[in-house]
């Protein structure tokens, strides 16, 4: 057994012995060279002769892990990460046109304004500009995203996001398995409001199969993603104030955020990636009791969010770091696709729960909250009043609760309840059918989208009659909204581009799926 | 757990063993949170489940400065050689804890986007499975590796050990120097093996309700 | 354009937007909007106790050619559109017979463009179909700059090039991979795990 606190050298990578492991594999990223032996070599190998293998690689000595210079001494680690033609160029090799691009004036807005690159205001050379690197192993990066900027000092001139760290073939994995087991796979693509995935998913197959819900089925399914839109914008404020030095803030945030997945783990039985709410209604009934649970998250969390706002809004310093930082025209969000708190942001009252309403958010009495400035401030203020608000939502929910299924009973589509499993041999085979084989739903195509805390979150479906989606594409939000950020962050300092990338609040699971 | 816990008297005990202790509960992790895991990680780092109380509560954001690197997500192709870079920057003494299924083997994600597995490019020290672990798993992980580290010994269970025990005979622990059987229904004095079982460590055994020793003892069969 | 404009002025308390009167754009031939199959159509017409979505329109899908796509984006915008929401794209390789209005010739592989206008509330899908021998359809990067990674995306996972568009390089896949995943003859890549029988899907 290999002890991690021997420090005798031995062959191979710090102390484990070459011969045993499996082996580590030589991470130099050139490809087609005869001695690539990294993954992708093997998956390809794998994938191309039909019959994939467990990915095995030769031992590597320590040459093919250590690059060594002309004179034989190391001069570094092979482990490379150079991304090639996604990664940010030097002005001097970059054409026009993209660098117009990339300093974020080529957006067509209405009027059809053309930036002429003598107009841009920065005129450097390659000399007096630096072209830096954050990621993607960084704490203030909200997970996996690489941001690639070009400096004048301190000041960022061009940035370009690098993504697909985190793509993990969701789409793929979906087309392979039943609408029953979907909503496994989506619900860990935005893995801080899982229920919202899911519900897009629920919604897509439902409208293609052509299904009415019970009324309390779809109000089960408002109260649990309402729930989960204040879990995720306390998150996003415990990040968020982290992002900016309130370590304080992300103590209480996520204090708050204890308390909601309290209730989820005693509802769905997981604190995250619950896979409650399914097609047909959701998984359970709301266990006895639910009302006063509900009823205490709303008044522990409501004057919680007064003591953050004095926190934050009320702290010079706080103001300093976000007013006027990272600043969005309402053109320019429209243009770019944008969504959710960041387009409200800029004055855009748009919310698919006001304006294009889904489940019974036409029944529930509640506010679209608007900014004015399109900057980090008013992102930050759009979400914490969208907490009072969804506090708001919840407790109508709890009074309009009707009674009924927590699921549509239609045989086709919901597994008969387990009880009568031991006792009806239909319902047995039934039970097998549903779970193995999965529902058939009939040809067609649909686009679904609902109002996910990060924006549009929409689902676009496509049937070929048979029990697994044939395609399944999800539109994530933080995919678009992270386009933003090149616009946002020009002309700003290095240190409030780590709190505009926080602000547009990316979820890389959803942006790589 | 503290000093009087060394068998030895600390002016004449060993170096090893002050070394190690040292090395367990000062433990830095490096960030390396990836997904869904790394949302369950920071949750353990906050409130409800303090991780300071193990000394770890300080993340550290360079590799350099970091002993304990906890992978917690999937690992895509593209981060693959991304991960390896931040381990090798990590100096030595260091260790690896996979954190959920997607790290510990690919998990839910058996696809052609997802190393199945960091073992594949890391050696890893720990596994905590689960999607995501619950906070209590991921520290029950975390506290296995830092009694592999003190002890530098793997799971060995006793002869002896009862579904009611907690832990194996002869366990070091602050009961054994109150004298007598603590309300678990541990017994002590008991000198035949003088290993540690990993399965409860201190902290988690003390912080659960305690039970009765005598229902304990009649459920099930010694292993 | 007044969309943006008009979107800043509605009053969040009422809970209709005003609509806009919007010319329709019906400028391609030989087809006409389609409404979505039978269950969707019914679906947003239905009353009963449990209306569920009151506000969902029916679907309206268009199908350009791949020379009017662009024109007829074009038109979209002009017209009210004023967000570009989702570009994807679909291989139809072993499905290849779906249903699709006449007039329409099946390809192998479909641009999907979802749109959508805020000052109306309404969304228009159009499908550009590509044949694999000519894998390629101009880009609407230039109408709608937000779909510049999407567009990459396509590109990414099923190899359709966009003509025209500033950067059309590989987004979530590593930049030397070979193939394009989401394609039907690309298999999942699974590696076979004790107890779940042969390799291959499910």
């Amino acid at each position: 057994m290999t002890d991690p606190t021997s420090n005798t050298p031995e062959d191979g990578v710090d102390g484990t012995d070459g011969t045993d492991a499996p082996a580590l594999p030589a991470t130099e990223r050139g490809a087609g060279t005869p001695n690539d032996t990294t993954f992708r070599a093997s998956a390809h190998e794998a994938e191309s002769s039909g019959h994939p293998d467990t990915p095995q690689s030769p031992p590597i000595s320590r040459d093919q892990y250590l690059k060594v210079g002309p004179d034989g001494e190391p001069i570094g680690l092979s482990a490379e990460t150079f991304e090639g033609h996604q990664e940010l160029t030097r002005r001097s090799t970059t054409d026009p046109g993209e660098l117009r691009r990339e300093v974020g004036a080529v957006l067509r807005l209405p009027e059809g304004v053309v930036i002429d690159p003598a107009n841009i205001d920065v005129e450097q050379s390659d000399d007096n500009t630096m072209i830096i690197n954050m990621g993607p192993q960084h704490p203030s990066t909200h997970g996996v995203l690489r941001l690639m900027f070009e400096l004048d000092g301190e000041t960022v001139l061009r940035t370009k996001p690098v993504i697909g760290y985190l793509h993990t073939g969701m789409e793929k994995t979906a087309e392979e398995l039943t609408y029953v087991q979907g909503s496994t796979n989506v619900t860990r693509m935005d893995y801080l409001s899982p229920l919202h995935n899911e519900l897009v998913l629920s919604l897509a197959v439902e409208a293609l199969l052509g299904i009415e819900l019970p009324a309390r089925a779809d109000w089960i399914r408002m109260l649990m993603t309402e729930l989960n839109r204040v879990s995720s914008h306390l998150m996003w404020m415990a990040t968020n104030g982290m992002d900016l030095g309130s370590t304080s803030m992300m103590i209480y945030g996520f204090r708050e955020r204890e308390m909601v997945l309290a209730f989820f783990e005693k509802t769905t039985g997981l604190r995250m990636n619950h896979n409650f709410i399914r097609p047909g209604g959701t998984a359970a009934d709301l266990p006895d009791g639910w009302e006063d649970d509900v009823t205490i998250i709303c008044d522990t969390v409501l004057p919680r969010t007064d003591e953050y706002d004095e926190l934050l809004t009320g702290q010079p310093l706080f103001r300093q770091r976000t007013e006027s930082i990272g600043r969005l025209s309402a053109e320019e969000a429209l243009a770019l696709s944008l969504t959710g708190p960041i387009l409200r942001s800029t004055g855009v009252p748009w919310d698919l729960r006001r304006s294009m309403p889904y489940l019974h958010y036409d029944q529930v009495d509640f506010d679209v909250i608007v900014g004015t400035y399109g900057d980090n401030f008013d992102r930050y203020s759009v979400r914490l009043n969208e907490i009072r608000e969804s506090i708001r939502i919840i407790r109508q929910i709890v009074e309009k609760m009707p009674a009924g299924d927590y699921r549509v009973q239609d045989k086709k589509v919901t597994p008969p309840p387990r009880a009568r499993i031991d006792e009806s041999m239909e319902a047995l085979i039934h039970h097998f059918k549903v779970f193995t084989e999965g529902f058939k739903v009939p040809e067609g195509e649909v686009y679904v989208a609902i109002e996910s805390p990060r924006g549009e979150l929409g689902c676009y479906l496509v049937s070929d009659g048979s029990s697994k989606p044939y395609r399944m594409h999800i539109r994530g939000p933080s995919f678009v909204n992270l386009q933003a950020l090149p616009v946002m962050m020009r002309g700003g300092l290095l240190a409030d581009a780590v709190s505009v990338c926080s602000s547009v609040d990316p979820v890389m699971g959803e942006v790589d799926r | 757990m503290g000093l009087e816990d060394l068998q030895h008297n600390f002016l004449t005990g060993r170096l090893e063993d002050l070394v190690k202790w040292a090395r367990t509960y000062s433990m830095w992790p490096a960030t390396f949170g990836l997904a869904c895991c790394a949302i369950e990680m920071m949750s353990v780092g906050a409130a409800d489940f303090d991780l300071a109380r193990f000394g770890m509560e300080v993340f550290r954001a360079s590799p350099r400065q970091a002993d304990l690197m906890i992978v917690a997500g999937r690992v895509s192709q593209k981060m693959a050689p991304v991960l390896r870079q931040v381990y090798d920057q990590m100096m030595e003494p260091k260790w690896v804890l996979s954190m959920g299924v997607c790290a510990s083997s690919g998990g839910m994600f058996n696809n052609y986007a997802i190393v199945q597995g960091v073992d594949q490019i890391v050696p890893v020290d720990v596994y905590a499975p689960g999607c995501p672990p619950t906070p209590e798993t991921l520290m029950h992980a975390i506290l296995t590796l830092h009694e592999k580290v003190r002890t530098n010994d793997i799971a060995r269970r006793s002869d002896r050990w009862t579904p009611g025990d907690a832990g194996g005979p002869g366990r070091r622990s602050l009961a054994n120097d109150e004298g007598g059987d603590t309300d678990d229904g541990r017994t002590h004095g008991d000198e035949e093996t003088s290993g540690w079982t990993p399965d409860r460590p201190d902290a988690v055994h003390l912080g659960t309700p305690k039970r009765n020793p005598v229902i304990a003892r009649s459920v099930g069969e010694p292993l | 354009m007044t969309g943006a404009a008009e979107a800043t002025s509605v009053d969040p308390a009422t809970s209709v937007d005003p609509v806009i009167p919007v010319t329709p754009v019906i400028p391609v031939t030989p087809v006409a909007p389609v409404e979505g199959p039978a269950g969707t159509a019914g679906l947003s017409d239905s009353g009963g106790g449990s209306s569920r979505s009151p506000g969902r329109p029916v679907q309206e899908i268009v199908f350009p050619t791949r020379e009017q796509y662009l024109s007829v984006v074009q038109g979209y915008r002009d017209d009210g559109f004023e967000m570009c929401i989702d570009l994807c794209g679909v291989d139809y390789l072993t499905h290849f017979n779906r249903h699709l209005p006449d007039g329409v010739p099946p390809e192998r592989f479909e641009v999907v463009v979802n749109l959508l206008s805020l000052s109306t509330a309404r969304r228009v899908r159009l499908r550009v179909q590509l044949p694999e021998s000519h894998l390629e359809v101009a880009s609407i990067f230039d109408v709608y700059p937000g779909v510049e990674a999407m567009e990459r995306e396509a590109f990414d996972m099923f190899g359709i090039i966009f003509a025209g568009h500033p950067d059309l390089t590989r987004i979530l896949m590593p930049e030397d991979w070979e193939g394009h995943p989401l394609r039907k003859d690309y298999g999942v890549g699974r590696v076979p795990v004790q107890f779940k029988g042969a390799p291959g899907p499910r």
